[in-house]
């Protein structure tokens, strides 16, 4: 089962694993992580799942899909490089040991 | 017999989870509890009508394991029933005959189905879609059904619909009015979504009643509806013809009641400032709408919740939050951003492919809502230009969309 870290904006990080297959916005939201709204569950509709995927794992973690990538350039906090929708990350062993940052603002 | 006070919960829905979960997060330390009438942990709804049934063992839908609860000291109280509420005495009582004080009370109720009132509705294969357990019937039923009708063009209806097409069955959409979604999207959409579903095989009977469902000879089970129109086959018949909240505890216990409970601008009951009521029970004042109004959507029930949550925890505010909801059906992703009127001026507006397209609405040439089809982009920049009330006149959306709007916009900001 991979674990990922979120990391915070109060600068505390929260380590969460959870099973392959699992979307990385369901890891943050089934334990609780502060920072990842989610309202609509995951369905590419709201945009309140906004990270930022660690510099060194972009190439790993992959582009956003097309829907993503338009709704990335309207999230609360400002678009990176390496901004992602986490409902449309799925955990697999290969990410194990991802690191995310939470923005400060989602909606 | 009774529990300590503090916040007590009525309903364990979506409304009732962001209120216990943003109490924790505010820093609340009293206790806390929640009545829930369901056995399942509390869970969301929106995926039960698009994709619960298209994936055979279910998706998982509960909104956080049991530990999130334990480890916040939230008592949560799965299939116990509050069955009435007494404000003088600050206690609700449970089915089981468990009297709970509180010190404040909110009721999350949520709302439940209109029921089909017509002869043969208590047939086998005869289903209405609001829970968990409503849904895996649904979607074990549609492992079989071929002749699928489903009565009611609303939301679930049209989800559910083409959650059918894509299990192989001929599907039917009755619908009493002369339009889809006749409340929800304005006339000038409505066009385009219907011709979207009947491209996907749906057919769709609108300005037709349900007059009967009848069963097959010798069989308690549906084989036919009879409609204003004739008489279709179904060997399973859904139907999604409205909600009604769930409001007769708060009238029983003589607070103010209007098709929901009637609270502040802070979501108090107007009858009794130690219970609030939130999501899909509540009737409300909103600086959107003229009146009060009762929502029934996910973004309504978590606001609500978290706005009573944070009051609750010291930091009182009025309900503000810009009204959005969301559909997919099949390959059709419905977005609307704000509340339109009847009398609204409405613009369709094409997309930058053939498969998008966006209504803008205006009231005295100001922007008040937007409904896009398979454009999310232009929704969630409606959602960022109406949630801030920036205006946008009729005059500066002509011959452009809200995404290059916010984009120019935020360039200028950056320039600043």
């Amino acid at each position: 089962m991979p674990t990922v870290i979120f990391q915070l904006p109060d600068g505390t990080e929260r380590k969460v694993t959870a099973e392959s297959g699992t979307a990385l916005m369901q890891a943050a939201v089934s334990n609780g992580v502060e920072g990842i709204v989610a309202e609509c569950g995951g369905n590419a509709s709201c945009a309140t799942c906004h990270v930022y995927v660690a510099d060194a794992q972009c190439e790993l973690v992959g582009p956003p899909n097309d829907v993503e990538d338009e709704m990335l350039d309207f999230t609360a906090a400002e678009r990176r490089p390496t901004s992602r929708l986490s409902c449309q990350i799925q955990l697999s062993d290969a990410l194990d040991g991802l690191v995310v940052h939470v923005p400060e603002e989602q909606v | 017999m009774t529990s300590a006070a503090g916040v007590v919960v009525v309903g364990g829905g979506q409304a009732g989870f962001s209120v216990v979960s943003t109490l924790r997060a505010s820093g609340y330390g009293g206790p806390v509890a929640v009545f829930a009438a369901e056995p399942h942990l509390p869970y969301q709804r929106p995926p039960l009508s698009k994709k619960a049934h298209t994936e055979p063992d279910g998706v998982r839908v509960e909104l956080v394991p049991e530990s999130f609860y334990r480890e916040r000291d939230i008592d949560l109280r799965l299939g116990e029933d509050v069955i009435a509420l007494d404000p003088a005495a600050r206690t609700v009582l449970t089915r089981a005959g468990r009297r709970v004080t509180y010190d404040h009370l909110v009721l999350a109720t949520g709302a439940h189905n209109r029921p089909l009132s017509v002869p043969g509705a208590e047939l086998d294969g005869v289903h209405a879609l609001r829970s968990l357990d409503d849904a895996l019937t649904i979607g074990r039923a549609l492992t079989t059904a071929r002749e699928v009708v489903v009565v009611g063009g609303g939301f679930i209806g049209l989800e559910l619909a083409q959650v059918a097409r894509a299990r192989g069955a001929r599907v039917t959409v009755v619908e009493l009015t002369d339009r889809l979604l006749s409340r929800a999207v304005s006339a000038e959409l409505e066009p385009r979504l219907r011709e979207r579903h009947e491209r996907a095989s749906v057919r769709i009977l609108t300005g037709t009643a349900v007059q009967a469902l009848e069963a097959l000879e010798g069989s308690g089970r549906v084989g036919r509806v009879v409609t204003s129109q004739g008489v279709l086959p179904a060997d399973l018949v859904v139907y999604g013809i409205g909600a009604i909240p769930r409001d007769d505890l708060a009238r029983e216990a003589g607070l103010a009641v209007d098709d929901g409970v009637v609270v502040d601008e802070q979501l108090r009951s107007v009858t009794d400032p130690r219970i609030s009521a939130v999501g899909d029970c509540a009737r409300h004042p909103h600086p959107h709408a003229e009146g009060l109004v009762r929502l029934e959507s996910v973004q309504n029930a978590i606001d609500q919740g978290a706005l009573v949550g944070r009051r609750l925890a010291g930091s009182p505010a009025g309900y503000e939050s810009l009204p959005w909801f969301w559909s997919d059906q099949g390959e059709i992703k419905l977005q609307i951003a704000g509340l339109r009127t009847p009398s609204d001026a409405v613009r369709l507006v094409a997309g930058d492919s053939p498969d998008r397209l966006a209504a803008y609405a205006f009231r005295d040439g100001r922007l008040v809502a937007v409904e896009t089809l398979n454009w999310p982009a232009e929704h969630l920049s409606a959602r960022r230009l109406l949630e801030r009330r920036t205006p946008v006149s009729a005059a500066e959306l002509a011959g452009t969309t809200l995404g290059a709007l916010v984009r120019a916009r935020r360039a200028a900001e950056v320039r600043a």
